[in-house]
């Protein structure tokens, strides 16, 4: 009924990709919009491509779907052409489903994934026609709400956003739904009391969601934050939310399958959730401890009914680390020899562990497609890798690239980082050495083989080890970049590709910044920064006069290193983890020492199970085959790792035992 | 054997591009589980061969694909399979066995009929704009190819035009395009008759041999049906 499709079909004509506009995937639903349904619009602030696949909005997306009380649509930042013509015949931002004003809908919620759409998560507020700046909305106005890892240093975002949900969100968005829910029939029922604040705090009051509304940041005399303060009845920290069992929510259930050719485009399905590799630069590890297996059953379900519902030939199992999996040998073997699929599926794993082990499995599953392998060593040398937790020994790269390339890859793509805390230029070239060791590997199996060695500035992020690191300056960062190009320029077969210093510096500045950071990123976006994923849109210019105008600095934000006793803006919200954990694993990284991983190991006490009252749940209480990347360790040493073993449901058990009497 | 299927294009669906559209069939192939025959080598692919490209943002009811499969099956039951494994918009109209030996589509089609709306054009003017390209030597056109400008002579295949009468505020225009030396777009032709181009649906494509012509797979009756759903 309110559907924009007939003001916005003649604007399609003219722009690029005009099937990002138009809905229409597989498993996306039309919902019926009326009183009693809390509407969410779901949004991803990047393109189409990008968003789409985004598993956390898909999940969300179902979930509010089967409820009685709401519904949800989704839509993504036009391209800035499609923008232009939309701002030009003043047509606001709208859903793919319906083609329904943004703007009528009661909650905009935003995936927060990357610092660098930001600006693009204020463009498309403003594009829905609603005040940016939260305190300049009323009741009537939608609330905008964001989660996703970003999310965990909210202050940046804070005077934009209304609600953040911290960690898993699949129970959250039920208990939004909820108190948004009453407080409309309130308001309905003519309830002066229903009033915006009324709501805000209702909301901080859910486990997980943090309200910038209720909490006051004060500064220091020389200019640091000094304190954040709860309004009375507000909870003074606010903890992530956790789902302690992954299998009871078998999500998504109907992937969306697009028109178009989008990034990921395959079926994916997550096999846990969480990381306990300890490897200290990631955020993502870190934030979403402890491990949640899924069960091998239903993972083996959800990839045959998803094979047969999209009619995808290819599958990849999500986690952070997905060879380590429990029993992942099986779980491929399964699928890739499932008399349905013909032997025409592809499975493939994010992310490779890297050792032979691994890349037999690759060999085993990519027997359809083989393109290139990837491997994460991210640091050039042993002293380094122990820095960063991530106990990869030269022994074992070189055993699993001479593996690959045996098996008949050519294409091997190895990813570092530089600007890692107590770098020096020996660790940087080491990086070289590596790679060209790779090549030489390479070459005894095949003439023409490829090494590309894929180097990425590090941002230190909140709630990890690194967050009171000082960064890289940009120049640093590019002096060490211009130091691996000298050293490589000229060797046959190997390929380096850095990112750009100075995108890295701005990724840096939003993703520690605290609330002042805000006015920085409304001045860029209102500059027409729109995009600064985009390396044809990102212009440091405009951030370097918007944070002077703010009278911040780079070095300030950015480059310093921070002290044990000072506050840091995300010390008020939660992922689990202990501040002091961090700060001695801080001092460990700084010794050199690693950190073995405690899913086979006594637990450190980072907090994430212990304090969450959860824990690991895995399906094997040893650790996987092969690696030294944490599984090299002495397993006797003690049992004091809060695990939960996934119990083999009967049927499975009946199920095999009939396989075998076969 | 290989099957020959004809379907429509119809809707929001229109603004998918040609490969997207063949991406929408390899996998409602695979949903429809039927035998399909694979190409050698490291990365199979179903083999698959559709005809001229449709131009993204024009609709069709003639639009063919060619499937190469290793068993047997019954066309009969391909439409009423593939109508819940495509999206909406993208409907199959007949399907036929192929006959050994026949051409592919790409060498056969010699030209496509096509109604196009012309949205601020009445009637009479649009007469006036149809004689004028009608009675022209030379319609030359700038494209880009390959990232350059290239202008070529497109009046060969222009085989005729002619009004369909009013249309709401503008009028409606019926082409023949040709398809040698090059297959000519509705947009092109709007380029040359200086018009705005409406919507743009094919009807038919046509192979003209020995003075007489066929369309590679006829639909029995089906248009009417499927341009009712559409309007
Ligand atoms: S609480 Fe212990 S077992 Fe749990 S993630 Fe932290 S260190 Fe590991």
């Amino acid at each position: 009924m309110t559907s924009l499709w007939p003001r916005i079909e003649p604007l399609l004509a003219h722009v690029t990709k005009p099937a990002r506009y138009i809905g229409g995937e597989l498993g996306a639903v039309t919902p019926e919009h009326g009183p009693g349904r809390v509407a969410w619009l779901l949004l991803y602030p990047d393109t189409y491509e990008i968003g789409l696949p985004n598993q956390g909005l898909q999940i969300l997306y179902e979930i509010l779907n089967e409820r009685a009380d709401a519904v949800a649509e989704r839509s993504y930042a036009p391209w800035t052409d499609m923008e232009a013509a939309m701002r030009a015949a003043e047509v606001p931002l709208f859903s793919v489903e319906t083609s329904r004003p943004a703007a009528d809908f009661d909650i905009l919620a935003f995936n927060l994934s990357a610092e660098l759409t930001y600006t693009n998560v204020l463009n498309l507020v403003d594009l829905a026609g609603v005040a940016v700046r939260s305190s300049g909305r009323s009741a009537t106005d939608p609330l905008v709400i964001a989660g996703g890892h970003c999310a965990f240093n909210p202050e940046p975002m804070a005077d934009f956003v209304d609600a953040f949900v911290l960690g898993d969100g699949e129970e959250a968005v039920g208990d939004i739904t909820d108190v948004v829910s009453r407080w409309q029939s309130q308001r309905a029922a003519g309830d002066d009391a229903a009033t915006r604040e009324a709501l805000l705090s209702a909301l901080a009051n859910i486990s997980g969601v943090y309200v910038p509304w209720a909490y006051e940041p004060s500064y220091g005399k020389d200019g640091r934050l000094s304190a954040v303060s709860a309004r009375a009845g507000i909870p003074e920290k606010v903890e992530k939310r956790t789902i302690t069992d992954l299998g009871a929510w078998p999500y998504p259930k109907k992937q969306l399958v697009p028109l178009i050719e989008v990034v990921h485009d395959r079926l994916n399905v997550e096999v846990f959730r969480g990381c306990t590799r300890g490897c200290r630069f990631c955020q993502a590890g870190m934030i979403t401890r402890p491990v949640r297996e899924r069960p091998a059953a239903q993972v083996e379900r959800m990839v045959r009914d998803g094979l047969d519902r999209t009619g995808y030939d290819e599958v990849t199992l999500t986690s952070l680390s997905s060879a380590d999996f429990s029993g992942i040998e099986d779980t491929v073997s399964s699928i890739i020899n499932d008399p349905e699929c013909s032997g025409q599926v592809s499975v493939s794993l994010p992310s490779l562990r890297v050792d032979a082990f691994t890349v037999g499995l690759a060999a085993e599953i990519q027997k359809v497609r083989r393109t290139g392998l990837t491997f994460a060593p991210e640091g050039g040398t042993w002293r380094m890798r122990q820095v960063i937790n991530k106990l990869i020994r030269e022994e074992d790269l070189y055993s699993a690239v001479d593996s690959a390339f045996s098996q008949g890859w050519r294409r091997v793509k190895l990813y570092f980082l530089i600007g890692l805390p107590t770098e020096t230029d020996e660790d940087v070239l080491g990086i070289a050495a590596l790679a060209k060791s790779c090549v030489e590997i390479g070459r005894r199996y095949h003439p023409n083989v490829t090494v590309t060695a894929s180097v990425g500035g590090f941002v230190p992020k909140a709630h990890t080890p690194f967050q009171w690191f000082g960064q890289n300056t940009m120049e640093e960062l590019r002096r060490k970049v211009n130091l691996l190009k000298d050293t490589v320029r000229g060797v046959r077969g190997l390929t380096l590709r850095w990112h750009d210093p100075q995108a890295t510096a701005v990724e840096g500045l939003v993703s520690r910044g605290d609330r002042r950071m805000g006015a920085v990123i409304e001045s860029v976006w209102r500059a027409g920064g729109t995009f600064q994923e985009w390396s044809e849109h990102f212009d440091l210019a405009l951030w370097s006069e918007a944070l002077e105008a703010s009278g911040l600095t780079f070095h300030e934000s950015v480059y310093r290193h921070r002290d044990e006793q000072e506050v840091l803006p995300w010390d008020h919200v939660s992922a689990g983890l202990h501040r002091d954990f961090l700060w001695q694993d801080w001092q460990e990284a700084l010794a050199e020492h690693g950190l073995e991983d405690c899913r086979w190991t006594p637990c450190y006490d980072c907090g994430a199970c212990t304090g969450l009252g959860v824990e690991h749940v895995v399906a094997s209480s040893v650790a996987p085959a092969g690696g030294s990347q944490g599984t090299g360790q002495d397993l006797d040493s003690g049992g004091m790792v809060p695990v939960r073993f996934l119990a083999t449901p009967k049927a499975v058990l009946a199920g095999a035992a009939a396989e075998a009497a076969r | 054997m290989k099957i020959r299927i004809r379907f429509a294009k119809l809707g929001r669906v229109r603004w998918t591009s040609h490969r997207d559209v063949a991406r929408m069939w390899e996998r409602a192939l695979r949903r429809a589980r039927l035998p399909l025959a694979y190409t050698e080598g490291f990365s199979p692919r179903p083999k698959l061969s559709f005809g001229l490209a449709l131009p993204t943002g024009c609709e069709s009811s003639a639009e063919y694909l060619d499937v190469a499969l290793s068993e047997m099956v019954e066309p009969a039951d391909l439409t009423a399979t593939f109508s819940s494994l495509l999206p909406d918009g993208v409907d199959v109209l007949a399907a036929q066995v192929l006959p050994a030996g026949m051409g592919s589509l790409q060498e056969e089609v010699t030209s496509c009929r096509w109604e196009i709306d012309v949205p601020q054009l009445g009637p009479d003017a649009l007469t006036e704009a149809i004689a004028r390209v009608l009675g022209a030597e030379t319609l030359s056109v700038t494209r880009e190819r390959k990232g350059r400008p290239v202008t070529d002579d497109m009046r060969p295949s222009v085989l005729a035009l002619s009004s369909a009468g009013p249309l709401g505020t503008g009028s409606g225009l019926v082409a023949e395009l040709g398809t040698r030396p090059r297959g000519v777009r509705p947009s092109e032709l709007a380029q040359v008759m200086g018009v705005e181009l409406g919507r743009a649906r094919r009807t038919n494509q046509w192979i003209e041999r020995d003075g007489s012509r066929w369309e590679p797979l006829a639909t029995p009756a089906a248009d009417a049906a499927v341009w009712e759903r559409a309007s």
